[in-house]
This record gives structure tokens, sequence and C-alpha cells, in this order.
């Protein structure tokens, strides 16, 4: 049942290309900005927000490996658990790291310390920009 | 590997943080550049403040 009442919009929300906002599949920008920083933003066209979310993320990420922060494998514990879920957030980045054999020396600078962190808040920025996308795809945000 | 010091950490953490907050948060791009400037006069703002208290309880 669709919440309506006077003043508001009782239609479809429609986004700048008067195009329905609820065509297709509306988790797609969700699922490939996930996956890839900026692509949610890219698959919608919104190629300048894109970009510099892409940079953003990226950069950061990379400046975490660069300072010899860890990715987080285990979750033996909540602190790893939580790491771990930040890690995830990073989409395809977290997994090829992974897969190249990244981050797995054990912290002993605090520079190390700071890159590990990077590496989490970098995965937790590309949750919100995916996010973003989706509600640019709804017509929740313009 | 690089080995920035603590402020520089800060300023990177606070600028790629900034952008991502402004565009996500805010719908314009004069928001979106009004307010990523103020996350990131927040984020380094704060990091100062507190590094001076932790340094006049350390004393």
């Amino acid at each position: 049942m669709r919440y309506s009442q006077k003043g508001m919009a009782a239609t479809e929300n429609k986004n700048a290309s008067g195009k329905s906002t609820t065509e297709g599949f509306v988790y797609l920008p969700l699922i490939v900005g996930w996956l890839v920083p900026g692509g949610g933003h890219f698959l919608l066209r919104k190629w300048g927000r894109g970009a510099l979310l892409a940079i953003s993320i990226l950069s950061m990420f990379a400046l975490g490996l660069a300072m010899q922060g860890r990715l987080y494998a285990n979750a033996h514990d909540i602190l790893e658990m939580l790491g771990l879920a930040g890690d995830l957030g990073s989409g395809l980045l977290y997994f090829v790291g992974r897969a190249l054999g990244l981050g797995t020396e054990s912290v002993q600078l605090t520079t190390a310390d700071y890159g590990t962190r990077f590496i989490v808040v970098a995965g937790l920025l590309n949750v919100i920009a995916a996010v973003d996308a989706h509600n640019l795809r709804t017509g929740r945000k313009a | 590997m690089i080995s920035p010091s603590h402020f520089a950490s800060v300023v990177l953490f606070a600028l790629f943080a900034s952008v991502v907050f402004g565009i996500t948060q805010r719908e314009t791009p004069q928001r979106m550049f009004r307010y990523g400037i103020y996350c990131f006069a927040l984020f380094v703002g704060s990091a100062i403040v507190l590094s001076w208290v932790m340094y006049a309880i350390a004393r």
C-alpha cells in the first residue's frame, strides 16, 4: 500500500530524465557501487561525483596498504569481526587485495596501525557511496 | 612503504572522508563543497584540539 496524503506525490518518483525510478533492478547501483568504488554513480551517469568518490576511496585504500596496514582475514574476536566487516565494504578491492596477498604482515609500526584504519574507513565510505547511488536511483535524492 | 607523519595522516584522512561526506550528504554542488570544507575543518580542528588536551593531561 502506497502512502498518500494531500499535497504529497501519489505517483512513482521520477528522476531528472523523467524516467520512472522503479523501472528495472533498483539495487543494481547499490551492488555495483559496493563492488567498484564510484561504480554506482558511473552507472547513473554521475561522472563527476563518481570520479571524486572513486579517487577518494581508492586513494584511501591504497594509502592504507602503502602504510603497511593489515587486511582482516579472520573473525576470532569482536574487534576483528568489525574490522572484517569494514574491510568487506571495499568490495572487489578487498578480494583483489587478499588474492594478491597484500596486507598480510603483522602491524608493528604506528603508521601501519593508521594504515589498517585507512583500509577499514575506505570500506565504510564505499558503503556510504553505494547507498547514495541507491538513493539517486530510487529518486530519494536528486 | 610510506610513513607519513601523524599530522599528514590526519590531513589525508580528513580530505578523503570529507569528499565522500560532502558528495553523499548534500544535493547541490555548492552545498556539497561547503559541507566538505566544513567536515574537513572539523576533522582537522578536532584532532588539533584533542592533541593539545592530551598534551596538557600528560604534563
